[in-house]
């Protein structure tokens, strides 16, 4: 038995390939307005709930401010994005990875529990009782959340923006609360996978990055 | 592939990200069919799912933006246009030419005659901002049936009395686009006139795409074969300026 079979890391690294480079795209693309609103429609700063930085050239594709070709790799990667991870759910599901490994039950949800969790993971001590599974309850949480919620609504923020898709689901749309809300929504989403990227590498950096890193390719020892 | 192969491949890919060398991909020869392939793809996936003519939603008179703001061309410094806002263009043309049977000069007068059509619509400017306004002209397939549009035509293409950095304003659009329902020449913007700003005395409105596929101070209309020879070749404005994506519908 592997640690990670084919299909999580397939779909890991379509995956991470695609979010570096929407996410890149993204910034150059929020350079073009920087202000975020709520409803269908804003485009006066006075309006704007938020003002957003300029982002860097640094930190953009492409690394410096150009519209068109932002588009182009934001638009082109949204497909193996999306794609793949309609795949994981497949596989996931066939393969019972989800059911197993990632649903919680309701003892974990305990207050208390979470508490030893959190304590544990600020400890550095990810040693877990293996009678629950693969992973404790803050890893089963956040691929849970990541994958369920952040990725799909990643997806369907970014559908409800475009114009062209709008008349084939008008629904959409207004579930999200108008086009500028579900633009806003793309924009929050956007940073909290940042922000799962970012508490990711950290913990696989003082877990053995070397270790990780080649069990997430060939798939290691389970 | 063994695994240190894919490794090094997946390494080389971080690096090529890191180098900044997306600019380069994106600027080679594959990297313009893939975008330009990737755009039939949207433009196929949207038709698919939705019907051809499906409708871009319509608002209520109460969910218009407080304004409708101008982009772009906001003013033509040109006498000869602001002499005739002066006058209401009172003797504005509207041109209907190329592959058409029947071509026409419009009056201002003729197009506030044809049958019209109202419409509160959002507009999204490719920059990610919307405003929403209510649009009242005759859609663009009256106009073309009245002028028998010729069978060897594939695109719609509209001429402009704006100028951007030196560049004559155009866009084209396809054959679904200019004979959707919602496809109209605006004369009026909410209930008043088109403003400077917003393309007095015509626009169009091509509503399920972006802004910049709706052009202002519409001069004429063009039934064409292809587009490859007209102005950069690209079919409009952005598209031949800065590599805006023809279908903008994403």
């Amino acid at each position: 038995m592997k640690k990670h079979v084919l299909s999580t890391r397939i779909w890991h690294w379509i995956n991470a390939i695609s979010l570096i480079i929407l996410f890149m795209s993204g910034l150059n693309i929020s350079n073009a307005h920087r202000y975020l609103y709520w409803g269908d429609y804003g485009f006066d700063k006075k309006d704007a709930w938020l003002s957003v930085i300029r982002f860097p050239d640094w930190a953009t594709i492409p690394g410096s401010y150009n519209l068109a070709e932002a588009r182009d790799w934001h638009t082109i990667f949204a497909w193996p994005f999306a794609l793949a991870l309609l795949f994981m759910w497949v596989a996931m599901s066939v393969n019972r990875h989800f059911k197993r490994d990632l649903t919680t039950t309701r003892a974990e949800w305990k207050p208390a529990a979470v508490w030893k969790d959190i304590v544990a993971h600020a400890k550095l001590n990810f040693d877990h009782d293996p009678a629950h599974g693969k992973y404790n309850f803050l890893q089963k949480f956040s691929y849970g959340f990541v994958l369920g919620i952040m990725l799909p609504l990643m997806i369907f923020t970014g559908l409800a923006i475009s114009p062209g898709f709008e008349p084939a689901a008008p629904w959409m749309v207004d579930i999200l609360g108008g086009r500028q809300s579900a633009r806003s929504i793309h924009f929050i989403v956007a940073f909290g996978l940042l922000a799962f990227f970012v508490v990711h590498i950290a913990l696989v950096l003082v877990t053995g990055p070397i270790k990780q890193l080649k069990d997430m390719i060939t798939g290691g020892k389970a | 592939m063994s695994a240190p192969m894919k490794r090094r491949t997946a390494l080389a890919g971080l690096a090529a990200l890191a180098t900044g060398a997306c600019s380069k991909i994106a600027e080679s020869d594959t990297g313009r069919t893939v975008a330009k392939a990737a755009e039939g793809w949207h433009r196929g996936a949207h038709r698919t799912l939705a019907s051809r003519q499906a409708l871009a939603p319509e608002y209520s008179r109460a969910e218009r933006s407080p304004t409708f703001k101008g982009n772009g061309t906001v003013r033509i410094p040109d006498e000869a246009y602001q002499a005739a806002l002066e006058s209401g263009f009172a003797d504005w043309k509207l041109e209907v030419r190329g592959l058409v049977d029947a071509p026409l000069s419009l009056s201002m007068a003729d197009l506030r005659g044809m049958k019209q059509r109202t419409q509160i619509t959002r507009h999204d400017c490719v920059e990610g901002w919307s405003a929403i306004g209510e649009w009242t002209g005759p859609q663009l397939s009256d106009v073309l049936d009245m002028a028998k549009v010729q069978e060897g035509a594939n695109f719609i293409v509209f001429r402009c009395a704006d100028t951007l950095a030196g560049g004559d304003y155009y866009e084209s659009v396809d054959m679904v686009d200019a004979y959707h329902p919602q496809t109209i020449i605006a004369h009026m913007l909410n209930g008043e006139p088109l403003p400077q700003k917003n393309g007095a005395p015509l626009r169009m409105r091509i509503e399920r795409q972006l802004g910049y596929k709706h052009p202002k101070y519409l001069t004429a209309i063009e039934a064409v074969a292809s587009f490859d020879d007209i102005l950069g070749g690209n079919g409009g404005y952005w598209e031949d300026r800065a590599g805006y994506q023809w279908y903008a519908g994403i």
